[in-house]
């Protein structure tokens, strides 16, 4: 038995395996698939992710049904945390859920492709460079996608700007139009407090190549995460005017923070 | 009485390059339907009694003969000079200058389908690369490597007399990596050494398509005449460093960041089958689409990934 196939065994139960291997995906001959998505590291994933999802951050995820068992699906989300633990922790509760699981995949930030291991690491469990035109092609592969608008904005936010939406770029709705997929929003609440950070250094994000270099904690702290998803929002296609684009955008927008509001009334304590 | 059927006249086909192990293959397929000549800038090949065979610059006179004495309806350009091969001017000279030649001369004799093979590579290899690229992306590689400017030259240069001489019935093909038996190309030699260096914590996803599949790809290109460019690509991807392994090559890791130290250390090795000019290709995907070729053609590649990587690891030769 090889290392590899005996880690395998330790991690990931037949179950599992099984269960990962029942969820189709349009892969090639050796389990890759266009973007680099791999089955096989996904089950490692999978199992790596259950403690810290379960155990770690306690997470409590509602409503995870609304997300549509077929066809393309856009996961919209509130980003917060400086590390893309929602990312992470709303894509285990899709593929985790008892009906129909799904494998999403995750719209992520440019910098990733350029950072060693973790940028092929992130791509092999699913997560895809945040190009228009990787999300259109996925889309037509009736993918379920997790995008979160704000990008850096959000994810890069400071603690006393927590739960504030920041401005949402409008592509995932002209793709949501173009592609007839379902928009489910999901108000993500705990995360905030993963990593509060009180500053940014500009001058080091920029030596480092970093869309942001927080001051914060060197640690993520186990707060409890609450996820509500709401029901999946349909947007007809058209030739509509960037201010008919912006109302429809404002509409998810605010069922987003309806069901942030949601989340932080079912919270009892931050951890 | 006998009844007399006559034949259609077989056609006359030019093929260039015909030193490369890709267009042996398809001469092999085509040598019973079409009157063949062969050339090559490089070196004369024989090629049996039936086809003409020379040893010719596109540059000098004497190749406007070739057009004057066998009239041929249709040019099958696959004689690019690799990158790897010769000086960027010579290069140049061959590939772009050569081209236009080529393509002159086609105009000039009536020639009604000119098939030229180009290569993934015109694409360029970038971080921000999205996957499945489509013929109508851009061409980044002229911007990020000085020693890829022929291969795209060559391209626009194709694509000029694409629209300016729709009667040349142009097509040109951009397929993705080439492998297999006696393909000497960067990636050939890569899975067929037994050691072989890769960028550390890169592994990016690549295609592959067996020399058997792309010379059958050539020969239905040369066959109808659609004009337009086409990527060459099985729908099937595969991690380079999963690629290694499955052939069996042990893998050395080269430092990858800053990118200026690898770039010093391929220098200064200076291997052949793992240039600095191609570095960012093995750090940062080039995911080729080639679906409109297979519906345009009805092309389907036979020969599967596995198949492929099968032969590197059998024919492993040892240190």
């Amino acid at each position: 038995m090889s290392l590899l196939s005996f880690v395998k065994s330790l991690l990931i139960s037949s179950e599992l395996d099984e269960q990962i291997n029942r969820i189709r995906k349009p892969i090639g001959t050796l389990g890759y698939d266009p973007w680099g998505y791999n089955n096989e590291a996904v089950k490692f994933g999978f199992s790596l992710v259950k403690p810290i999802y379960e155990k770690y951050f306690r997470t409590e995820a509602h409503g995870v049904d609304h997300i549509p068992a077929e066809g393309p699906v856009l996961i919209i989300g509130n980003h917060s945390g400086q590390l893309p633990i929602d990312g992470i922790l709303v894509g285990y509760a899709l593929a985790s859920r008892k009906k129909n699981p799904r494998i999403p995949r995750a719209m992520i930030e440019r910098f990733f492709p350029t950072v060693p291991w973790l940028g092929n690491l992130l791509n092999e469990v699913g997560a895809v460079l945040g190009d228009p035109v990787n999300c259109a092609r996925m889309l037509a592969n009736n993918e379920a996608i997790i995008v979160f608008p704000e990008g850096v904005r959000g994810s890069g936010k400071l603690y006393r700007d927590r739960y504030k939406l920041q401005r949402f770029g409008s592509g995932f709705m002209h793709l949501a139009m173009k592609y007839n997929a379902a928009v489910v929003p999901v108000g993500v609440v705990g995360c905030e407090e993963t990593i509060p950070a009180i500053a940014n250094i500009k001058p080091l994000a920029k030596t480092l190549g970093v869309p942001y270099a927080p001051l914060a904690l060197p640690i993520v702290l186990p707060a409890k995460v609450h996820l509500n998803f709401g029901p999946p929002m349909y947007f007809e296609g058209g030739d509509l005017s960037d201010a008919e684009i912006d109302k429809r955008v404002e509409k998810v927008k605010t069922q987003i923070n309806r069901l942030i509001e949601k989340g932080l009334t079912e919270r009892k304590r931050l951890f | 009485m006998k009844a007399h059927t006559s034949q259609p006249p077989k056609p006359n086909v030019l093929v260039t390059g015909a030193a490369g192990a890709l267009t042996q293959q398809v001469i092999e397929r085509l040598r019973n339907t079409c009157n063949l000549v062969a050339v090559d800038a490089r070196k004369r090949v024989e090629l049996g009694d039936d086809i003409p065979s020379y040893c010719i610059d596109f540059n000098k006179r004497t190749f406007e003969d070739l057009f004057r004495r066998y009239k041929f309806d249709s040019v099958i350009h696959l004689g690019r000079i690799r990158s790897s091969q010769l000086s960027r001017m010579r290069r140049y000279n061959a590939n772009v200058l050569g081209t236009q030649k080529l393509l002159d001369l086609s105009q000039k004799y009536g020639v009604r389908r000119v098939v030229v093979l180009s290569t993934y590579h015109v694409y360029g290899a970038m971080a921000y690369n999205p996957a499945l690229i489509n013929e109508s992306a851009p061409l980044k590689s002229a911007g990020l490597s000085a020693d890829l400017i022929d291969s795209v030259e060559l391209e626009s240069l194709a694509s000029i007399y694409l629209w300016r001489y729709p009667e040349l019935n142009i097509s040109v093909l951009r397929p993705c990596n080439i492998v297999g038996p006696s393909v000497r190309n960067t990636m050939g030699r890569l899975l067929a050494s037994p050691l072989a260096p890769v960028m550390a914590g890169f592994s990016p996803m690549m295609q592959f398509i067996h020399i058997d599949d792309m010379a059958d790809a050539i020969v239905l290109a040369s066959q109808k005449p659609t004009r337009g460019i086409f990527n060459v690509a099985p729908s099937d991807w595969v991690a380079y460093q999963r690629a290694l392994d499955l052939c069996g090559c042990t893998r050395i890791p080269i430092p990858s960041i800053p990118p200026v130290l690898p770039r010093l250390i391929l220098r200064t090795m200076g291997l052949k089958r793992f240039p600095a000019y191609l570095m960012d290709f093995f750090k940062y995907p080039v995911v080729i689409d080639g679906r409109a070729f297979e519906k345009e053609f009805g092309f389907t590649p036979k020969r599967s990934l596995k198949e492929i990587f099968r032969f590197y690891r059998d024919n492993k030769t040892s240190l």
